[in-house]
């Protein structure tokens, strides 16, 4: 089924250990379209694998450069894309479809499964060098002595990236300093927030659920009117907490103060809240009950969402998130509590039980 | 862009260390500087514990409890019991946000 996915126009090539099939090192448009769905839908993006084995571009023969990479199929196009008038062997690892670095981080771009794929290509007789470059960010996965030891083929690293790879290979092999270095950049951060947003979403609708019952319950029933006179401001409010901990904070990342992904959140949900709570006169925002509890909850969700961000960045460590979290946790549930009794009192003065 | 001061565990023992130069080529964010002979930690708060310099020390002269720096993996961690767990390895059946 994975084959399907892209063209093999360029049909098969023989190699010493049978045929190969042979990839185009141009994206269809099929290919675009793969790309800009990977990045809008999970369900998809999970399921975009290429078949493992070994693939050739160009025309490559004994002599030629191997590449490793991922069966996650944005990763191979990426890499196949780079390789237009280049003649190479690219070999896929079974990642379960996941990219090069996080497979590298669980340890399915790693060193048994590498072993395991120079055997079955029959790689050894495919080419006559015992040289293989993978990608730097599979580093965190291999042991590139080990894979020597047991299968003879020595591991250069080669760049983070696989747009600097043409002139990687140019070069003799040799990595310039920039080319090791990760880079998170303002349109790499953009690319990832609709993944963010998306997911976040379905949080959203609970929570639009919620507002409306909310503020539709009257003591004379549900009543629509009111439900979206005085729960629209507060929906509004939601939206702002989520786009600031999905997409500003994200987006605006480097320039907001402190290290920490909690308290960026918290300032950007904060700022937001605070403009739209105070700024904007909405009748229903009139009450202190109500105020009080937009103030406590937005912010902290605007710090929870753009604490989840953490895992699509390329800076951020474990031992941080969990400081962040041991600290960060315990204020969310008080923040969680503290909120639903401001809105238990609003609904009490709002009823006219008590003043 | 830096994250947490002071939080990570990596830790370099120089007596084991020969100098080669392998942790410098595979770490991406330029955490160590070497002359050669030896190679030593200049700029600590920018590791991410992604574990590529231990892994391929060939002399264990790297030491890094190594993991994910995912706020999602560690909070499902903390559901599940055990290890932080991205919710993307295997089944497919996950919707998790995370890599």
């Amino acid at each position: 089924m994975a084959a399907e996915l892209f063209d093999l126009r360029g049909g098969s090539g023989a190699s010493a250990a049978g045929n190969v099939p042979v990839v185009p090192t141009r994206w269809s448009r099929r290919d675009s379209w793969g790309r800009l769905k990977c990045r809008l839908f999970n369900s998809f993006r999970m399921n975009y694998t290429v078949q493992p084995g070994i693939y050739a571009a160009g025309r490559p023969d004994r002599g030629s450069a191997v590449l490793v990479t991922a069966n996650y199929k944005l990763s191979f196009d990426l890499l196949r894309r780079e390789l237009t008038g280049f003649h190479a062997w690219i070999v896929v690892l079974d990642t379960r479809g996941i990219n090069v670095w996080c497979a590298a981080g669980k340890g399915t771009f790693g060193t048994e499964e590498l072993i395991h794929r120079i055997r079955a290509t029959r790689l050894p007789k495919i080419v006559e060098h015992r040289r293989i470059i993978l990608p730097q960010l599979g580093a965190p996965g291999v042991q590139a002595h080990i894979v020597r030891e047991r299968t003879g083929f020595s591991v250069e690293y080669g760049p983070v990236y696989a747009r600097d790879l043409p002139a990687y290979l140019r070069n003799g092999h040799k990595a310039t300093a920039e080319m090791r270095k990760v880079r998170f950049g303002f349109r790499e951060r953009l690319e990832l927030t609709p993944m963010e947003i998306v997911p976040a979403l379905k949080g959203f609708l609970i929570f639009l659920g919620a507002v409306f019952l909310l503020f539709g319950l009257q003591r004379e029933g549900i009543l629509f009117r009111s439900a979206l006179h005085n729960g629209l401001p507060v929906a509004i409010l939601g939206a702002a907490a989520l786009l600031s901990g999905t997409f500003f904070a994200p987006l605006f990342l480097p320039w907001i103060p402190f290290r920490s992904f909690a308290l960026k959140g918290l300032l950007v949900g904060g700022v937001a809240t605070g403009a739209l709570v105070f700024l904007v006169p909405a009748e229903a925002l009139q009450s202190v009950y109500l105020q009080a509890f937009s103030l406590v909850f937005f912010p902290a969700a605007g710090s929870y969402l753009a604490l989840q961000f953490t895992g699509s960045t390329t800076f951020t460590s474990i031992s941080g998130v969990k400081k962040e979290l041991k600290i960060g946790l315990p204020l969310y549930i008080a923040a969680g509590v503290i909120a639903l009794v401001l809105l238990v009192l609003y609904k009490i003065q709002d009823w006219g039980i008590w003043i | 862009m830096r994250y947490m001061a002071n939080v990570v565990t990596l830790e370099l023992f120089p007596e084991r260390c020969t100098g080669c130069g392998r942790c410098l080529e595979v770490c991406p964010h330029e955490v160590f500087a070497g002359n050669g002979k030896t190679v030593r930690i200049v700029d600590r708060d920018r590791c991410i514990e992604c574990g590529a310099c231990m892994m391929n020390c060939p002399f264990d002269a790297i030491r890094v409890n190594p993991g994910v720096g995912c706020a999602a993996a560690v909070i499902n961690g903390l559901i599940g019991g055990g290890d932080p767990q991205c919710g993307c390895s295997g089944g497919g059946a996950s919707d998790a946000s995370c890599c």
